[in-house]
């Protein structure tokens, strides 16, 4: 009885002043919910991809039977990567391009490798909502640029995959990629 | 509850008393859906959708929870265990599997008929306006898991309908690709993704019928509205919820589940789509990607923006699409007419109409495959249907004298019934003797 007889004694004599209760009340409340945040960290972190999938992200790809005019399709994180053998006419074409008429201006040459300027590498993702698009494979609608075309809502890309009609707002991404030799890419 | 002549509960056994004492659960029920709740006497055949949505909700949980014990959420197993396993081997699965999938559109079927209901009789307006919101935050929360529940088969629809509605949030700038892998745990819906759209599959329903007990809970406060959108004034207005209103919910739900068991059991796939038939192929798109019917008036919204204009096509697209539900929030403050029903409002009523017709087009749209004819059509619809709710609803207070309301809900269907039925200023038809009673 004494000791709460005092401890009511100093908390009626601040006037101003702050409290030993007061001290106590918002250490053990901010604790309480620094803890909480920390708690809340891993239930947040576990949505991201894992380390398995982690794991799945470099791709090795022989590019060795793809001849100009071709292209294959490969799986790389789980997602298609168009790599296409390009002819020196779709070349031609895509550097007749001018940049500034583009809606994500990029040339050829920024979109392939020194000296593999042949080889378009790119995600055959559609950037508007993530569909794949045709014109990789043989006898597929290329869409009238040549490169590919979108059939979900009609995106049509040019033979350096850059958008040139339809609702994408981007160019096919390109991958990080490297050659380890001259028939062996590795993407990611 | 909230008028004075609600019946009381009144315990009539010896162990019902013991218990009312310890738990009054039966008081509470007697008090929500039976006797103790007065229900005003003229609700007509629209008021029957909000508990055909509850049932449907149970529906749904019980038949989910019995297909869960069967299904697996795996990339390799998902679409083998319910297209084998359970459409085949597990007895009775076949039923239960399209009891689930078509009692997802029935869900949605009677939810739109009571959002429509609720729009048409005001409602949203005070002192309901968060019984409206908290039947939206159901709605979205419905769709969410409609969409994680489409996803489980793992057929070709539901990997790309995944992939199509994640890629909403890439639309963001800078933050959107790593919510989307974040959302997905990959870089393309795959096992991550999958188990997770299961999990929250499973939990959401039981969210929902959470909101569920809100939503009528603030609802019983001022009590149920009527066709009038007359406040109850007295007894006479009122007839308690059991055995009236159970008898009648009972009866359509008779009717419903009827038409339930039709499309379940002659029609089980008119509702799908058989690209969903086709296991999930990463690596190839169908040709034609549509969500399920109930999204169709969105995706329309979606698909309508087809120019960049500051911001590129894509996001507009995605924040229209959004802002066409949560404008739905602002509603009871962007109908300021104090006359809730729209029987009463006469140019209210005809715009409600055209909103129907339009969101029917933006139905059609985003359902077919695009074309330039059908673009046009849904930019137009789409245009409207924000037009209806931001400028012509706050407008046409100001131009509409509403009908006369009835004095009261037991004026407009005890005396005078022919009088009261069709709205003044109308001619009514009168025929002898009934004149009399028409004249008050």
């Amino acid at each position: 009885m004494a000791t709460k007889a005092s401890a009511e004694g100093t908390e009626q004599s601040g006037g101003g002043e702050i409290r030993r209760r007061d001290f106590l009340n918002v250490a053990a409340v901010s604790f309480a919910g620094v803890g909480t945040v920390a708690a809340l960290v891993p239930l947040v972190v576990q949505m991201s991809p894992s380390a398995d999938v982690l794991a799945l992200s470099t791709t090795e790809v022989d590019i060795s039977k793809v001849q100009p005019g071709q292209g294959i399709k490969v799986s790389w994180r789980k997602q298609p990567v168009f790599v296409r053998n390009l002819t020196s006419k779709e070349i031609a074409e895509a550097n007749a391009v001018p940049v500034s008429s583009l809606r994500d201006p990029q040339t050829l040459a920024q979109r392939t490798q020194p000296g593999k300027t042949n080889w378009l590498i790119t995600l055959g993702v559609c950037t508007h909502l993530g569909c794949v698009p045709l014109g990789i494979g043989e006898g597929e609608n290329k869409g009238p640029y040549g490169g590919y075309f979108c059939p979900c809502h009609g995106s049509m890309y040019d033979t350096a995959a850059r958008i040139r009609q339809g609702p994408a707002p981007k160019n096919l991404e390109v991958p990080e990629y490297k050659f380890t030799s001259p028939t062996t890419v590795q993407i990611g | 509850m909230s008028f004075s002549w609600a019946k009381p509960y009144e315990p009539t056994t010896p162990f019902m008393k013991w218990l009312d004492e310890r738990l009054p659960l039966p008081r509470l029920v007697y008090g929500a859906t039976g006797p103790g709740y007065p229900v005003p006497r003229n609700l007509n055949a629209w008021w029957n959708f909000g508990v055909l949505s509850a049932i449907f909700l149970g529906i749904q949980i019980v038949t989910g929870i019995v297909l869960a014990m069967h299904y697996y959420a795996t990339g390799d197993g998902a679409f083998n265990s319910v297209n084998q396993l359970i459409m085949r081997d597990v007895n009775g699965g076949w039923f239960l599997r399209y009891a689930h999938m078509n009692g997802a559109s029935f869900f949605f079927i009677v939810v739109y008929i009571h959002i429509f209901r609720g729009l048409f009789y005001g409602s949203y307006k005070a002192p309901r306006e968060l019984v409206w919101m908290l039947g939206l935050v159901i709605y979205l929360l419905m769709m969410a898991t409609a969409f994680m529940g489409y996803v489980l088969p793992w057929g070709q629809m539901s990997y790309w309908g995944a992939q199509v509605i994640t890629g909403f949030f890439s639309a963001f700038p800078v933050v959107g690709d790593p919510i989307r892998i974040w959302l997905l745990g990959g870089y393309a819906p795959d096992q991550a993704a999958l188990t997770r759209f299961f999990s929250l599959h499973y939990l959401l329903p039981f969210v929902i019928a959470g909101v569920v007990i809100l939503h009528i809970w603030a609802l019983h406060i001022p009590g149920s509205g009527n066709p009038t959108g007359v406040d109850v004034k007295s007894e006479k207005d009122t007839l308690p919820f059991h055995p009236f209103y159970t008898a009648k919910d009972g009866w359509f739900a008779a009717f419903f589940l009827l038409l339930y068991a039709l499309v379940t059991f002659f029609v089980p796939n008119y509702l799908g789509h058989p690209d969903n038939y086709i296991p999930a192929n990463p690596l190839a798109t169908p040709a034609h990607i549509v969500p399920e019917w109930y999204f169709w008036p969105f995706y329309a919204i979606l698909r309508s923006f087809t120019l960049d204009f500051i911001l590129p096509a894509k996001l507009w697209g995605v924040l229209a699409m959004f802002s066409s539900i949560l404008l739905l929030f602002f509603l009871p403050w962007l109908d300021k007419s104090p006359v809730r029903s729209g029987s009463y409002r006469p140019i209210f009523k005809r715009f409600f109409w055209l909103l129907v017709l339009d969101v029917l087009i933006l139905g059609f749209v985003g359902g077919a495959p695009i074309s330039p004819f059908r673009t046009a059509l849904g930019q137009i619809a789409a245009a409207y249907y924000f037009l209806h709710f931001l400028v012509i609803l706050p407008l046409i207070v100001k131009y509409e004298t509403p009908l006369p309301l009835p004095d009261s809900i037991s004026s407009s269907v005890l005396h005078g019934e022919a009088a009261e039925a069709a709205p003044a200023g109308q001619t009514t038809k009168r025929r002898g003797s009934s004149a009399v009673a028409v004249a008050r």
